[in-house]
């Protein structure tokens, strides 16, 4: 398979800088851009492309972009485009390989992807703890103004951008983009009522894009090869490669540039070796902490976005979370369950008070105190928390997702904690 | 002497010139002063470890804000710390990825080894302990950092060589 993302990235190989990135075909695509394609050009191929946002949502890039007010049909001002690299999904490390090894493929896909839309000001918006990641995009923004590839005039173009590497002060909410842009704001993060949406009114109520590290990783190639060539890259329904991760009790765990549409079989086995000698596969998440579990039943499955979604889970960020079958899928999704509490912005009722609630529930079971009605109670919390519209951003039905799948595929295990009065794992991980 | 000028006398005794000089840069791209909120906080914590009640108020002023309205920012993120912190903070990893691997009798022997749990500072102030979400490097977990080192693969064995007391720096 021809490798993309990650085509100057190797394990043992030094952090690819401004002239061993353009050694390797680095800013052609910004070339072409910029002395041949016009802005509309440009989303008119990335939009043809059919990739599809690689932070969790999937939503089509094109179509996101397309909402931005363009020309005279933009008041006069400032418009944004800002990198969303707050990576803090529980089971997600995809963008920080991208970041730390390979800067200046992000920061062309933020020209490219800035000049699309029109925007002239540009933020990376990046989680404080990436410390290396902030310091090598750093010094790669000062190679690139010394190249004139930012700043006035860009290659002659007239376009002009600037940007900026933003770290936050943390709190995983900050991933939702309208709590990024209100982070940006220098606010309290609570995401924002939409409409309007931040592609009219975002930062500084001005129009505004957000898109995640990988989705604009690709922008770059897309705009030097064409439509045709990245969705020939998949192997299945939806188009170009993507960062495939797995962490938990596999032989290798590890993050891959693999093929749009690869079999999870293929994933787990041939690149994460397998489980751990004396485990079995129970269950996995296939995208991060906020996508429903799914089981060896659906190990066939191809890594689509629709695929995923028809089998009742989420593609999410690409990054499974695997559950042995001697670690606790109550315990798993406890902590789960804890960590979307604490990062509970507050705002709304059912996620504030309603996560403690469901947290204090399952460590009753999980502790041997749990009684049968208290199933019930996380029946009622599933439906009530965990649908769109009760609350006020997706949080909160994002941490109902390994919650309603743990009890729809490991009931039992749940009744035998209630039934015996105790963890019948005894894993010696507490709880 | 006018207000506004006791108000700016207020400032300059708290925050360095250094400090004011680093907040009026990130103003140069924000159009309105209390959007550099979180930014002045990061600044003078940078250099200063925490951000104090004194801190907090002369921010505030410098950004015409009311304190009350920084304190609710200051209070929301967690790398802005409202209380001294040691010389380097432990943020450990309790996410998922983590936990399977192990990470709650980790954080026992770091504990024990310390003498701290989270929130608290060892006696002799080099470290502070503290939980943090998914640090985004999963396939090699369990981890954590210390200070702005990132350590991986966690046991019991690389806790106490790196809390060894006799050890001035931390290895990976």
């Amino acid at each position: 398979m021809e490798k993309v993302l990650t085509r100057n990235i190797e394990p043992g190989k030094a952090p690819t800088d401004m002239a061993a990135y353009e050694a390797n075909g680095g800013y052609q695509g910004l070339r072409k851009a910029m002395l041949g394609m016009s802005p509309l050009e440009c989303r008119e191929v990335v939009s043809a492309s059919n990739l599809r946002g690689r932070g969790g949502a999937g939503f089509p890039t094109g179509m996101k972009w397309s909402f931005v007010p363009m020309d005279d049909k933009c008041t006069p001002g400032h418009k944004y485009l800002v990198c969303n690299a707050d990576e803090m999904e529980p089971g997600a490390f995809k963008d920080r390989l991208l970041m730390e090894y390979d800067p200046h493929q992000l920061i062309e896909g933020m020209i490219l992807s800035a000049y699309c839309i029109g925007a002239d000001l540009s933020y990376i918006f990046i989680r404080g703890e990436y410390v290396v990641a902030i310091e090598r995009l750093r010094e790669a923004l000062d190679e690139c103004y010394a190249k004139g590839y930012l700043g006035d005039n860009i290659l002659g173009s007239g376009f002009k951008l600037d940007m900026y590497v933003h770290p936050s002060a943390g709190r995983y909410i900050c991933g939702e983009e309208t709590a990024l842009i209100n982070a940006l704001e220098g606010k309290r993060a609570n995401p924002r009522a939409k409409p309007p949406f931040p592609q009219v009114s975002g930062l500084w109520g001005r129009p505004t894009i957000v898109n995640n590290v990988e989705t604009l990783c690709n922008i770059p190639h897309i705009i030097d090869r064409g439509a045709d060539w990245f969705k020939s890259l998949g192997v299945g329904e939806d188009a170009g490669t993507k960062m495939f991760g797995v962490s938990g009790r596999v032989k290798t765990p590890g993050c891959w540039e693999l093929p749009m549409g690869t079999p999870i079989r293929e994933i787990l086995e041939n690149h994460a070796g397998g489980m751990q000698d004396g485990l079995q596969l129970k269950g996995f998440l296939p995208g991060g902490g906020s996508t429903d579990f799914l089981t060896q039943d659906h190990l066939d499955l191809a890594m689509d976005y629709n695929v995923i979604g028809k089998a009742g889970s989420r593609m999410g960020t690409g990054t499974m979370i695997i559950l042995d079958d001697q670690t606790c899928p109550v315990g798993m999704v406890l902590n789960l369950i804890r960590f979307f509490a604490h990062e509970s912005c507050g705002f709304c009722t059912p996620c504030r008070d309603g996560l403690p609630w469901t947290r204090q529930v399952l460590e009753d079971i999980e502790q041997g105190r749990g009684k049968t009605e208290d199933l019930d109670t996380l029946e009622y919390q599933i439906n009530y928390i965990g649908a769109i519209g009760n609350t006020h951003c997706a949080l909160a039905p994002g941490a109902m997702e390994p919650l309603q799948s743990a009890l729809k595929y490991f009931r039992e295990d749940f009744e035998r904690h209630i039934s015996g009065g105790c963890c019948p794992y005894h894993s010696g991980k507490g709880a | 002497m006018s207000n506004a000028k006791m108000i700016q006398s207020d400032i300059s005794s708290v925050l360095t010139r250094q400090e004011m000089a680093e907040i009026d840069h990130e103003l140069e791209h924000i159009p309105y002063k209390s959007g550099a909120a979180i930014d002045a906080l990061k600044i003078v914590q940078a250099g200063r470890g925490w951000v104090s009640d004194e801190s907090l108020q002369a921010i505030a002023k410098y950004l015409d804000m009311s304190s009350e309205e920084l304190e609710g920012v200051a209070t929301f993120y967690n790398l802005i710390y409202r209380r001294p912190v040691g010389e380097k903070v432990i943020l450990f990893c309790d996410s998922v990825s983590c936990w399977i691997g192990g990470c709650d009798s980790i954080k026992q022997t770091i504990s024990d080894t310390l003498g701290v749990d989270y929130g608290e500072t060892t006696d002799d102030n080099r470290y502070t302990l503290l939980p943090v979400p998914c640090l985004g490097a999963c396939d090699r977990a369990p981890v954590m950092m210390v200070g702005d080192d990132l350590i991986t693969h966690l046991d019991d064995n690389k806790i106490s060589e790196i809390f060894s007391s006799n050890k001035s720096g931390v290895q990976s």
